[in-house]
Formats: structure tokens, C-alpha cells, sequence
């Protein structure tokens, strides 16, 4: 009975909190909170909003880097599967997709940021020879007023979305086969594979790629990172009202918090438009024929740039690293003339509250999550259902920006006297952590061959039976990678633990992007590679415990 | 083991819309297989949805299927007493052979260890409890799973075309066991195949459904 609501509990739970937000973000957007001594509907916020110095120029890198950091990472990984072939690099790249996705993303930020600066690791290795430079140049190549570095550290982190979606996407498209028919016709591999995989393959990921466009055009522990300062970015701007000591800033946040909702959509429908317009010239590209030209070009740039964004990437996990224990570091020398542990044991007695609180919310979140998922795909199984059309609203707390309705969220907590707790916390987190659990284990649930239960309950299992007994540790696996996926998720998570836990709440993530504006590199390096490594260390468990409880049969090797 | 049944199909007709896909009455005696042959499409796997209890519910289905005289279509799959024999072996992966064989062994049967060791001697694979599933071969596998269906002491069996992806000369030496085991333990059976010689060895009536 309690699994029937299953699927019902879930799209509430998704729903009621987002649409309750927006409208606690709606209505002290026309001034009216009671609280505040908001009584009634004004348009002050917004006259307040349009005169901040530089709210245009705000909003306009918001839409931008949105737009470019998806078209790009879209390019990339799109260029990637059809140049893939199968050898080696192809195969290491794949294997190297988890633990990337697994980075969060104010880690991979600084990685970045690191690598990147002025006094960077890429700065020294060119310098002085190819730069002449012998002192760092006076340059400002992190938070550049254009939102390039930005855009790069949005790069790095989707492709790895993008890329697992695609390759989750694809079997069902049967691939191989359409590129070898299209093949005998004369196509060059790359060419076919644009040709006649990809335009059936872009449906399949359009809604995670909606995803990424509301989620880039809205971050905010990245753009804290490596986006611009004056003015920063829409989002980090509402942060900043939102967080001001001076209560009367609420009205302006709510009415940026509607603002930013409108930057998103309008940035959905820019490239909802681009999306006809792109159909249209593949269209004609595909009608016209060309069977070779342009082949080698598309296969160069398959590798070339996957490769680009993956060694940037794992470069700046590397630089975290050498500065959590570098001593004395002259510039432009590559490497620190000395190492110390110094760093570590000064940070080491601060790490244990955050790390513990980091954990406690992630497991919650994650299991609570968990038990939900399961709950709704084995309703699913048992009634014989279809997966019903409702589900895409497990997308929405991931299309609607965060800062949008989590920022009315917190205010209605407030306005029901929560005090914020890790539970409230965890409550936020599950948010964005079910719909990347439902979506990771759905796949392999709906995938399981169904004889496997009808024979369980042939011979005479219960339907609970089956599930316990069959279903459960034959998708151990699965469930356990979704685990994995959920916990990373909530580890990465930085807006939710700041507006939710009203900033009593500190978290691995919270601690090192709020290091982001003091600059000391080394401390920030020791926060960072912490933040990196502890969904790394789930993965490494889904991967592992397995393989331990299976050692001894062969069937559950890479089962589902 | 030698408890006598009877399985009973009354007017059973199963509908998909307006489409009539099957219709059927008979009657299978203990020890007795009955074969419905048909070409694929025929809505045999249908009717042994329908049987089994597992027919998806965009179905109707009309009639009545007794069994031992007790009306059992409404009720749930576990609780028919209907056994199934599909075209694989599917031996549960995570278990051993002998964690295979007791997984549909009765609650309340004592001794399962002694009825688990004895059960693999009866098919010749005596000390094979520990293995690992995945380490037999196919001939082991599918008698490893008649075993398992037979210890599940079910009131009537169904099969699912289960010769039909063996090599050829293991065949014929499993259909024997099969049917001589059924045949001994006084189930009635009902096979569903679309090889006449299946059918030839089932020794029983034989249906043909047309489409």
C-alpha cells in the first residue's frame, strides 16, 4: 500500500517545495512580507533593482555563459562520440567519466583557477622561456570582467554530465550498426555518425541539457570562483543582498531571484530557437550528401578537445594537490623548492566538524533518496505500468534555477519557524540529490530482465520476497553507483547548505568557497582536494564492494 | 512428491481489445503434459502469462482455471502453485547451486540440506551444492533449474519452450528427464513449443493454435 504512494510522495516532494519557494520569491518581489513590514503590493523592488549599478551587465553574463558553456560542452562531447572508435584513449576517457562527474564543482573551479592564474601552473611552465615573464604578469585571467574563465570551469564540469547522459542514451539507438550501414553507402565513419546518430541521439539528452543551461546560466559557487566581481554575476549578486545585514535587501534579492528566473528562461528559449535553426542547416547537410569532406577535421577535433578538458581538469586536481604542500614557491619555478606538511596540520583540526557534517547530510539525503527511488520503481514493476509522463518533473528542481527558489524556500522555513538544522539541510540536498538517484537506477531497474521476479514467484516467493531476495543483490551494483552519484551530489552542493542552514551550517563545500575571496592558496588547495576526494571515495566503494561479495560468482562480474 | 493433481482450463478466452488471441479447453491429468503448438504470434506466451499469473493488464481474459477443482485465476503468482520452466536456465547469479535450489523450497520443509544434497545426486551433479552457477554447463544449468521447479513441490507446471535453445544432442536427453521426472512426481503440464518433436516425446495431446 505504502508503495503505491510511492510515485505520488516523490512528485510532491520534488514539486511543493519549488512552487512554494517561487512564490515566497514572488511576492516580496512586489514588496509584499509582512515580516519586513511588507503590507502591500508595490513595485519599489523592482525600481530599487533596475538602479543597482551594473544589474544589466549582471544579467547579460548570466544568459551568456549559460548559453556558450552548454553550446561548448554539447560541442565537445557530441565531437567526442563521433569520432570515438573504440581504441584506447576512447576507453579511458569512459573509464574516467564517474570519477570527473564525481568532482564537485567548487573543486574543479579552483583546480582551475590554479592552473590558470597569473602566477599559475601553466604561467610558470611558460615562463620565462616562451613569456619572458619573471615575475607574474599583471594580468586578470581568473574572474575576467568577460566570464571567460568562467565559462571554461562551467566546460569542464558538464562535459562529464553531458558525456555520461549521452552514453546512457545511446545503446538503445543501436549505433554501430547505423554507422555501418551508412558506411556501406560511403560515408566516413565521423561523417556518418553525424549523420544519421546524432540527430536521433540530441532528443534523448535534451532534457539534460536544459539542465545544464539553467544550471550554468545560474551557479553560484563557480561563478564565486572564477566569475567576475564588478558586477558578479546575477545569482552571486542576489546571494549577496540575500545575505546583507540590512533586512530591507530582501525585496531586492526576491525581485532578482524573479529576474534570474527570467534569464534562464529566456536562455532556454535563445536556444530552443537555436535548435530549429541548427535541425534546419543538419538538415540540408544531411540532404546534400557529402560523404568524405570534412572527415578528418571532425576526427581531429573529437579527440583533440575531450582530451584538452580532461587533462585540464585532472592537472588541476594536481595543482590542488602540490599546494596543499608546497613551502617556499618561487615564481616562475614549476615546482615548490620545498614541501611541508605545515599546511595539512593547520587545517586538519578545523576539517573534522565539516567533514562529519558534510557526511551526515549526504547520507541522509542520499538514503532517504534511495528509499524513495526504489519505492517508486518497484511500484512501478509491480502494477506493470508504464513509467508515467509525470516523471519529468523529477527535472525541475534541476531546470529551475536554485537560487530562484531556494532563496523563497529559506523564507518560508523562516516564516514557519524552522530553525536551520542539518535536517532542514538534508531536506534541501535531497532535492537535487533524488532526481540524479531516480534517474542513475532507473536505467538498470527498467532494464532487468522481468523473468527474473516471475520466476521468484513461481516458486512461490513473495512479491516482497523477490524484491529482497532477487531484485535488491542482483542490482547491488547499480544501486550502489546511484548511491555513489547521490552522495556526490550532496557533497557539491553549495547553495542549499548557505540559504538553508542560514550559514550555521557549514559544510567541506561552504568552508572552501567561502576561502575563495581570502586568497591563501595553499589552505585553499588542503579544502579543496578534501571536497575532491570525498565523493571520489564513494565511487571507489561502488566500485569495490562488488567485486569483494561477488568474487566468487561469475555471473555478477559487470552484471547490470 | 506423489500427491496426484489436475489441472482444469475452462472456457479460457483471452482478448486484446476487440482481438480474440486465444481460446482453449481442456484438461490435463496428473502426470499428463498436454502441448500447445503454434507459430509465434499465436499468443502462446499469452496464454502462459494468463496461467502463470503475470498477464500484463491491457489483457481481459475470461474462463476459469481450476486447479485440484479450486479456482485459482484471481489469484496472485506466488500464491497459484503453478511452476515455470522458461527457455533459459536462469539460475539466480548471486547464489550457489545449492542457495538455488532452496530458494523455492517450502518454508516449513525440514531438512533441506539432506533434500538439497540428495536432489543433486538425483541428477548426477552429486557435490555440486558450493559452485558456483556460472561455472556449469548448459546441460548441468537446465537440469540444475528442473531440480530447483521440482523442489519447489509445485501442483502443476509449465514450460516455456524449454529445449529449444539446447544443442541438439543434449535435447533429446533432457526432454526425457523432464518428463519422466513430472510424470513421476503426478503434475499435470502443459508445454508450450512450436518443435514437433517436443511434442513427439511429451508424449501427450497435442493443441495447435492458429493465429
Amino acid at each position: 500500500m505504502m508503495l503505491r504512494l510511492a510515485p505520488v510522495l516523490l512528485v510532491a516532494l520534488l514539486v511543493a517545495p519549488i512552487l512554494a519557494g517561487l512564490g515566497m520569491a514572488l511576492l516580496p518581489a512586489f514588496g509584499y512580507l509582512p515580516a519586513l513590514g511588507g503590507d502591500s503590493l508595490s513595485l519599489a523592488p523592482w525600481r530599487a533593482l533596475f538602479a543597482e549599478p551594473g544589474i544589466w551587465r549582471s544579467a547579460t553574463i548570466s544568459l551568456a555563459s549559460g548559453l556558450l558553456a552548454t553550446a561548448i560542452s554539447l560541442a565537445v562531447v557530441l565531437l567526442y562520440l563521433a569520432a570515438a572508435t573504440g581504441s584506447r584513449l576512447d576507453r579511458w576517457i569512459r573509464r574516467l567519466v564517474s570519477p570527473l562527474l564525481s568532482i564537485p564543482h567548487a573543486a574543479a573551479a579552483f583546480g582551475l583557477a590554479f592552473l590558470i592564474a597569473p602566477s599559475g601552473l601553466v604561467a610558470r611552465l611558460a615562463s620565462p622561456g616562451l613569456t619572458g615573464w619573471e615575475r607574474p604578469p599583471d594580468l586578470l585571467i581568473v574572474q575576467d570582467p568577460w566570464g571567460l574563465s568562467l565559462i571554461a570551469g562551467l566546460v569542464i564540469k558538464e562535459i562529464p554530465f553531458l558525456l555520461l547522459m549521452s552514453l546512457a542514451a545511446l545503446p538503445q539507438l543501436d549505433p554501430e550498426r547505423r554507422v555501418a550501414m551508412a558506411r556501406s553507402l560511403g560515408y566516413r565513419p565521423t561523417l556518418a555518425w553525424w549523420k544519421v546518430v546524432a540527430p536521433s541521439l540530441y532528443p534523448l539528452i535534451r532534457l539534460p541539457v536544459y539542465a545544464v543551461i539553467a544550471y550554468a546560466s545560474s551557479v553560484v559557487d563557480v561563478a564565486m570562483i572564477l566569475g567576475p566581481t564588478l558586477p558578479p554575476t546575477l545569482a552571486v549578486s542576489i546571494l549577496g543582498w540575500f545575505s546583507d545585514p540590512d533586512l530591507d535587501k530582501r525585496f531586492l534579492a526576491s525581485a532578482g531571484a524573479i529576474l534570474q528566473l527570467g534569464v534562464t528562461a529566456t536562455a532556454l528559449a535563445i536556444w530552443w530557437g537555436l535548435e530549429r535553426l541548427v535541425a534546419r542547416l543538419m538538415g540540408g547537410w544531411i540532404a546534400r550528401g557529402g560523404r568524405r569532406r570534412g572527415e578528418t577535421g571532425l576526427h581531429v577535433a573529437g579527440k583533440l578537445w575531450i582530451l584538452l578538458a580532461t587533462v585540464i581538469a585532472f592537472f588541476g586536481i594536481a595543482g590542488l594537490a602540490i599546494h596543499s604542500v608546497a613551502g617556499f614557491w618561487r615564481f616562475p619555478d614549476a615546482l615548490p623548492g620545498s614541501f611541508t606538511a605545515a599546511h595539512w596540520a593547520r587545517v586538519l583540526p578545523s576539517l573534522a566538524g565539516p567533514v562529519a557534517s558534510t557526511a551526515l547530510i549526504a547520507l541522509c539525503a542520499t538514503l532517504l533518496a534511495m528509499v524513495l527511488a526504489l519505492a517508486a520503481l518497484e511500484n512501478e514493476q509491480r502494477t506493470g505500468r508504464h513509467p508515467s509522463r509525470a516523471l519529468w518533473l523529477l527535472y525541475l528542481p534541476l531546470i529551475v534555477p536554485q537560487i530562484a527558489f531556494l532563496f523563497g524556500l529559506a523564507v518560508v522555513m523562516e516564516q514557519l519557524g524552522t530553525r536551520p538544522t542539518l535536517a532542514l539541510v538534508a531536506f534541501g540536498h535531497l532535492l537535487f540529490v533524488l532526481p540524479y538517484v531516480f534517474l542513475s537506477l532507473s536505467e538498470a531497474y527498467r532494464r532487468f530482465d522481468p523473468r527474473w521476479s516471475r520466476l521468484a514467484l513461481t516458486l512461490g516467493a513473495s512479491c516482497n520476497g523477490a524484491f529482497w531476495r532477487v531484485r535488491l543483490p542482483m542490482l547491488l551494483a547499480p544501486i550502489l553507483t546511484a548511491l555513489a552519484v547521490g552522495l556526490a551530489v550532496s557533497i557539491g552542493q553549495y547553495l542549499p547548505t548557505q540559504l538553508l542552514g542560514g550559514g550555521r551550517v557549514t559544510t567541506v563545500t561552504t568552508e572552501a568557497v567561502s576561502l575563495a575571496a581570502g586568497g591563501n592558496r595553499r589552505v585553499i588547495g588542503v579544502w579543496a582536494l578534501v571536497q575532491a576526494c570525498l565523493p571520489l571515495a564513494g565511487f571507489i566503494l561502488a566500485v569495490g564492494l562488488p567485486r569483494l561479495l561477488w568474487s566468487r560468482r561469475r555471473g555478477m562480474q559487470g552484471a547490470p | 512428491m506423489n500427491a496426484t493433481h489436475r489441472l482444469e482450463l475452462r472456457d479460457i478466452c483471452i482478448q486484446l481489445g476487440d482481438q480474440v488471441l486465444v481460446e482453449l479447453d481442456a484438461e490435463i491429468g496428473p502426470g499428463e503434459v498436454l502441448t500447445v503448438m503454434g507459430p509465434s504470434g499465436s499468443g502462446k506466451s499469452t496464454l502462459l502469462a494468463y496461467l502463470a499469473g503475470f498477464l500484463a493488464p491491457e489483457f481481459r481474459a475470461g474462463g476459469q482455471v481450476l486447479l485440484d477443482g479450486h479456482d485459482i485465476s484471481g489469484l496472485p503468482a506466488e500464491r497459484r502453485g503453478i511452476g515455470l520452466l522458461f527457455q533459459d536456465p536462469l539460475l539466480f547469479p548471486h547464489l550457489s547451486v545449492a542457495g538455488n535450489l532452496r530458494f523455492g523450497m517450502p518454508r516449513d520443509s525440514t531438512d533441506k540440506a539432506a533434500r538439497v544434497d540428495k536432489a543433486l545426486a538425483n541428477i548426477g551433479l552429486a557435490g555440486f551444492g558450493d559452485r558456483d552457477p556460472a561455472t556449469l554447463s548448459g546441460g548441468q544449468k537446465a537440469r540444475v533449474a528442473l531440480m530447483r521447479l521440482l523442489l519447489s513441490a509445485p501442483c502443476a507446471v509449465l514450460l516455456d519452450e524449454p529445449f529449444s535453445k539446447l544443442d541438439t544432442h543434449l535435447r533429446h536427453e533432457m526432454r526425457r528427464l523432464v518428463f519422466d521426472r513430472l510424470r513421476e512426481a503426478g503434475l499435470p503440464s502443459l508445454l508450450v513449443t512450436h518443435d514437433g518433436e517436443d511434442a513427439e516425446d511429451a508424449g501427450g495431446r497435442v493443441i495447435e493454435l492458429s493465429h
